[in-house]
């Protein structure tokens, strides 16, 4: 898929340095993934075994997968018994088909979404907005960046690289507001504006955290009560869920609700975690008399068949791999220009959107681990960026570095080489003073911002030679 | 015991004083050291870079020249890791799938080695100086060397260990990825190098000397006064 | 073939591998057998936290954390203190209206306020609903482990009176106050058995809240500001 204007590689290398560029930017996302470093390890500290509920909730997901087809099966007979309508999408294309289809059928005008992230992975929002309809985005964070015109900075935190005084500015010239540097006073300013929306929309479309296949229902996790109120007054509601987010048993939520809120804010349990099970029922005084849910493939069935990476289709989109992950942190969410950022978006993006196209993410890793020790349901995240690396060299050899790597093992297997290419290190070393800072330096990459270290005057194999011939 | 050394490239080049250390630790526990000098590299960087192939054709001379080793030390968590857990994914399907397995039983990192398997943690060494600790990535996460560093850092005379806030964040190095995505490297480095500079320590002290590479060069651009060490220098000390 | 048919044949192709269980890589910890796997629940209950022993802890541990949450809790002796400090409750906030639903413990309730009250049995109009200042519920379950309230569209009067109105108030007793999430979860199993369900079930923590900006707490930003259990 080409949505992009720059090729996405180019993209990220110039927005991620112009991010590890700005100080302040950093400071900001920061200084907010300190405070939820704090609230997330306290209280991970109250579970009692937090390392065996993780692995709990790996497996109930490595078996949910194990036997998708049967539990996606299962979900839809149960749904449909109540009157929920289910449909079967495999792109981006046909499940804005789907959408338009119903939008029209009601002659709907009117439109409020609570957080749909697979939304953002069909640009649903740019379509319906070129077809005329009033779209709006309900979760605080996701009606900011719809202000602002920019997708979500985080998939869990939308506007966390925003200040206050960016805020305000937005609904000054967007709502007409008057300024305020007071966050309670700005969230009340689109608690104003959208309540309105909720009561006039003619249709709701959600997202969805699980598909409950025993009892036919999806569960919603939020802090705000948008999605409430979107699935609660519209007439008609929609929801949008990748097939992959099943769990076998409504009672698997015992587990997952807490662990996800957890992981992802560090609450005991997140504001609102609701459980769907169909239209208004008869006797019911409210909700929607028609209820649709459009699963998506969008190449998940690719990262399925690969049994290597499978695990990554475990996640629950808590977030906690970006909260942690040091280049996160030095790049910020729209660098990766992925609608999932983060390790699990270096992850799943290029079987969505293809390997040689976002390869480069695998790549933005020191490998450091810290996203994988922290997933709450054990996605083994960096290794699997070893394993698009490689991948993708085994599906496309890079002529020049494929060169310097036959190079290198041609070097290190030859161990007098080796020696003499040290000595030959040192003998030039002072040379480099020369060119250093200069375009012909060869090692810029590292000089522009670190010293080269000096090589030593005597290597330990040449030390060692020495001391066995004493 | 009679133990191989496995020495990493950089070590050999840049920081020979390091093996030198292991080696002066390790004999005066009474073990016998034996230098494979044909190994140069345990094939990391083609393998991190995704060319598993020429990772291979690195590694296999390893293999071959470690089979009868009784037992592998390691002055590197990175280059532990790499022969300890990635060896035998590395080569899963292939024929030396059980020599990989093999070298990664009997392969140690040198501070899991000394507190683990020979159970020494006070090696008689005096260090008069404050320092933090940094874990290095692959030691902390792949090869679990959380307490031993400091188990050995306790037992040093005149030593006081402050630990840094993000003592166990990345420092950015990441091997290629420090050249590849330099701008990125640099900036966890900085956040590295400003969270140790407010211990006001004499030294970061790692069990990772690529890791100190990056680091050291970042403060020697930096004119940071806070100098890098490996673990092993500090426990060799007298 | 259906677009159904060929994602379900994706499905089942790409499930003809078995990938490896989880903790199978640079991991020491050993996977257990798959049966007890797959006893999620029974794990659940011995891993996450701990709410106390008995029905005393767990009110405690309901109130601890319904203070941080910042959900006002009141201990009431009978229906006749409900409604006395409900009373007091409407005119230090000036209510003037208040939504509420057909049920022995509310209905009474609504009475003894004596302001008018909508009802949503049957069906309302939300732009009525949305001028009232509370909605009064029932609820199926309280929480103890995470101080949440489980509620119905059937038990709590319908999907927005609980979330709509600024002020969410819900009277229970103080019998269903559960420990933890498994209990709870099996409550609502014996309640609403197999295809029973109501059509929206939710566990309710907290007033509604955001930290959308800078990180910051904020209460009321889409639901209730304001959420109050009255406990006999």
């Amino acid at each position: 898929m080409s949505d992009v204007a720059i090729a996405p590689r180019a993209q990220f290398f110039e927005d991620a340095d112009r991010i590890t560029h700005d100080t302040e930017h950093r400071r900001r996302i920061q200084t907010a993934m300190g405070k939820y470093y704090v609230s997330r390890y306290s209280r991970q500290a109250l579970f009692r075994n937090w390392q065996e509920a993780r692995q709990t909730a790996a497996e109930t997901k490595w078996a949910a997968l194990k036997e998708l087809d049967k539990h996606l099966e299962a979900f839809e007979r149960n749904a449909t018994a109540r009157g929920t309508q289910v449909h079967w999408t495999s792109t981006g294309e046909q499940a804005r088909q789907v959408i338009v289809d119903i939008i029209r059928r009601h002659n709907a005008r009117r439109i409020v979404k609570s957080k749909v992230m697979t939304s953002e992975e069909i640009h649903l929002n740019q379509l319906l907005e070129q077809l005329g309809y009033d779209v709006i985005e309900s979760d605080l964070g996701e009606y900011i960046q719809q202000l602002k015109g920019e997708p979500p900075y985080h998939f869990v935190f939308p506007c966390m690289h925003l200040s206050r005084e960016e805020i305000s500015d937005l609904f000054e010239n967007h709502l007409g507001t008057a300024q305020t540097h007071d966050p309670e006073e700005l969230t009340m300013i689109a608690r104003r504006v959208l309540r309105q929306k909720y009561i006039d929309a003619d249709i709701g479309i959600t997202g969805a955290n699980f598909v409950v296949a025993d009892t036919g229902m999806i569960s919603i996790t939020e802090n705000e009560g948008n999605a409430r109120l979107t699935a609660a007054l519209p007439r008609v509601m929609i929801t949008l869920v990748g097939i992959e987010k099943v769990l076998p048993k409504f009672s698997d939520l015992a587990l997952f609700l807490p662990m996800l809120a957890t992981a992802g804010t560090g609450q005991p349990l997140t504001g609102y975690n609701t459980m769907y099970a169909g239209p208004k029922q008869p006797g019911e005084s409210d909700g929607p008399i028609e209820w649709h849910v459009i699963f998506l493939d969008n190449n998940r069935t690719a990262l399925l068949a690969d049994p290597q990476q499978r695990d990554a289709l475990h996640c629950i989109r808590c977030g906690a791999c970006l909260n942690v992950c040091p280049i996160f942190k030095n790049v910020g969410g729209l660098s990766y220009g992925t609608t999932y950022q983060g390790p699990i978006g270096s992850v799943i993006t290029p079987h969505f959107r293809g390997l040689q196209d976002w390869k480069h993410l695998s790549g933005a890793s020191s490998l450091c681990g810290a996203c994988t020790e922290t997933c709450p349901v054990k996605i083994d995240l960096h290794h699997h960026l070893l394993h698009n690396r490689r991948n993708a060299i085994d599906e496309k050899r890079g002529f020049l570095e494929g060169m310097l790597w036959r190079g290198f093992t041609f070097l290190i297997n030859r161990p007098k080489l080796f020696s003499l290419s040290i000595k030959l290190g040192r003998l030039f070393q002072p040379l480099h003073a020369l060119v250093k800072g200069t375009i012909f330096d060869p090692a810029a990459a590292w000089t522009k911002s670190r010293e080269l270290p000096e090589v030593a005057h005597e290597s330990f194999r040449d030390y060692w030679k020495r001391r066995q011939s004493k | 015991m009679k133990i191989s050394l496995f020495v990493p490239c950089y070590i050999d080049a840049i920081y020979p004083k390091v093996a030198i250390s292991m080696v002066r630790i390790l004999e005066k526990l009474g073990h016998t050291i034996e230098f494979p000098e044909e190994l140069t590299c345990c094939g990391q960087p083609p393998f991190n870079s995704g060319y598993w192939d020429d990772a291979r054709r690195s590694a296999r001379p390893v293999l071959e020249r470690l089979k009868d080793a009784e037992v592998v030390v390691i002055g590197s968590g990175s280059c532990g890791a790499m022969m300890k857990v990635f060896y035998p994914e590395l080569f899963a399907g292939h024929p030396e799938e059980a020599s990989a397995k093999a070298l990664s039983a009997k392969t140690w990192e040198f501070t899991d080695f000394l507190v683990t398997k020979l159970g020494v943690t006070d090696l008689g060494a005096t260090f008069p100086h404050k320092v933090t600790f940094h874990d290095g990535c692959h030691g902390l996460r792949e090869l679990k060397t959380k307490k031993q560093p400091r188990e050995l850092l306790a037992k040093v005379r005149g030593l006081e260990l402050v630990e840094m806030k993000e003592a166990e964040t990345c420092c950015g190095f990441g091997g290629t990825f420090a050249t590849k995505y330099a701008s990125v490297s640099t900036a966890m480095g900085e956040v590295k190098c400003a969270s140790a500079a407010e211990t006001n320590a004499d030294f970061i002290v790692s069990a990772d000397s690529s890791c100190l590479m990056h680091v050291q060069g970042l403060l020697d651009r930096q004119r940071r006064p806070i100098r890098t060490i490996h673990i092993a220098e500090v426990l060799a000390s007298e | 073939m259906t677009e159904r048919e060929k994602i379900f044949t994706r499905i089942r192709d790409a499930l003809k591998t078995q990938a490896p269980m989880p903790g199978h890589h640079g991991s020491s910890h050993k996977p257990h057998a798959i049966s007890e796997a797959r006893n999620a629940i029974a794990g659940a209950r011995q891993w996450l936290p701990d709410p106390g022993a008995d029905s005393a802890a767990w009110l405690e541990q309901f109130q601890k954390l319904s203070a941080e949450l910042k959900t006002v809790v009141h201990l009431c002796n009978d229906e006749a203190d409900v409604h006395s400090k409900l009373r007091e409750l409407a005119l230090a906030e000036g209510w003037r209206k208040v939504a509420a639903h057909r049920h022995p413990l509310i209905s009474p309730a609504a009475t003894a306020i004596a302001l008018p009250a909508l009802e949503t049995d049957g069906g309302y109009d939300a732009n009525e609903m949305a001028k009232c200042d509370v909605g009064i519920t029932a609820c199926d379950a309280l929480v103890a482990q995470t101080g949440s309230i489980f509620l119905t569209t059937r038990s709590a009067g319908g999907r927005a009176l609980s979330v709509l109105p600024p002020h969410h108030v819900v009277i229970a007793h103080r019998d269903q106050l559960v420990p933890d999430l498994p209990a709870a979860f099996e409550l609502m199993t014996r309640l609403y058995g197999e295809n029973q369900w109501p059509s929206m079930s939710t566990l309710i923590t907290g007033p509604s809240r955001t930290g959308d900006i800078e990180r910051i707490l904020v209460l009321g930003a889409h639901g209730p500001r304001k959420l109050t259990v009255f406990l006999i």
